[in-house]
């Protein structure tokens, strides 16, 4: 594997409704036709770390944006503080997401060096918006890392106000990865097998990972829920699939 | 998983947030991921004035049992004040 050069900046694109918002682009320089990834950031936002998951995407040789979903709520907060701003306005609407990662993709495809194929990855919350948006919006790859309510509704006491989005993969756009702990229960086992099953019977290409000594957020490399080892064998599974998508 | 477990409030008085102090119109309760604190949930407030910048915030993030007893706390301080002093 040789070593490649990157390029990151922030930039500003026309998200929903045309609104200006801005994102982390992180370009692989070295690249003349390559593939774009759009990196959906987890609802805790738009931090150093997702940026740091962009690089690694780009460090593959892929060109990645990642939308800041948080923009509107605090265009010049820090991504905590935004987070907890979008947090109190009631987190991120679905039609808004759709819309900001149509920019993000319309962005990337605009690039010098785009090959006009695309995937699309999420973690946590953004796991689950992945999967959305590449039910509404065409994609070649998408990367589900622990998308809780893919399938499953919250439970009756749960104030949640996210709604299950498998009745809408008869649209996914793209292959599906799905990167899973057993030890999660946000989405459960049992819940990662009905996806499963149900985009088997809908003939969509799909692969699916769930990793043992594993929990929810395991690729959170800052965070406790850390495991080395299914992160590590992760970022090869995902690599590995968009070197075939893209 | 991210819960969107959260609850906001009207809230009246003053907080010391890295900017110094502000006037606060607005607090937030949710029970979501930290940022910093070590474990995979927290029970985290945001004091803010939503009139300002946010990055005003003034925030906690506690374990469930912290939060709990903070809660019990406030309460049993309120009730050892005597009320002619909570108008």
């Amino acid at each position: 594997m040789r070593d490649r050069s990157i390029y990151c900046e922030t930039v500003n694109f026309p998200g929903f409704n045309g609104d200006i918002i801005e994102g982390y682009l992180a370009k692989s320089v070295g690249e003349t036709s390559t593939g774009s990834v759009v990196v959906i950031h987890h609802m805790p936002g738009y931090d150093r770390e997702t940026k740091a998951i962009a690089r690694r995407i780009a460090d593959m040789g892929f060109n990645a944006l990642c939308p800041n979903l948080h923009y509107r709520d605090a265009p010049k907060a820090q991504s905590d503080d935004a987070a907890a701003a979008s947090r109190a306005n009631g987190g991120v609407p679905d039609d808004r997401l759709i819309g900001d990662v149509a920019g993000a993709s319309e962005y990337l495809r605009s690039l010098d060096n785009s090959s006009g194929t695309m995937g699309v990855i999420g973690y946590c919350s953004g796991g689950r918006q992945a999967f959305l948006a590449a039910c509404n919006l065409d994609f070649d790859a998408v990367v589900d890392c622990y998308g809780a309510f893919v399938v499953n509704s919250p439970a009756p006491e749960f104030p949640i106000r996210v709604l299950p989005v498998a009745d809408q993969a008869a649209n996914l756009s793209g292959a599906l990865l799905g990167l899973f702990g057993i030890e999660d229960t946000f989405p459960s086992p049992d819940e990662v097998k009905e996806l499963e099953r149900i985009l088997t019977s809908l003939d969509k290409v799909h692969e699916f990972h769930t990793f043992e000594n594993a929990g929810h957020g395991f690729f959170a490399a800052d965070r406790p829920s850390y495991r080395i080892e299914a992160a590590n064998k992760g970022w090869v599974l995902v690599e590995e699939f968009f070197n075939r998508m893209l | 998983m991210c819960t969107y477990i959260v609850e906001t409030i009207p809230a009246k008085g003053s907080a010391k947030s890295t900017k110094g102090w502000i006037d606060v119109d607005r607090a937030t309760v949710s029970f979501d991921h930290p940022v910093h604190a070590m474990t995979p949930h927290t029970l985290n407030i945001d004091v803010t004035n939503s009139k300002m910048d946010a990055s005003y915030r003034v925030a906690l993030e506690l374990d469930a049992n912290s939060a709990r007893n903070l809660a019990n706390t406030i309460l049993a301080v309120l009730e050892e004040a005597p009320l002619a002093l909570q108008q």
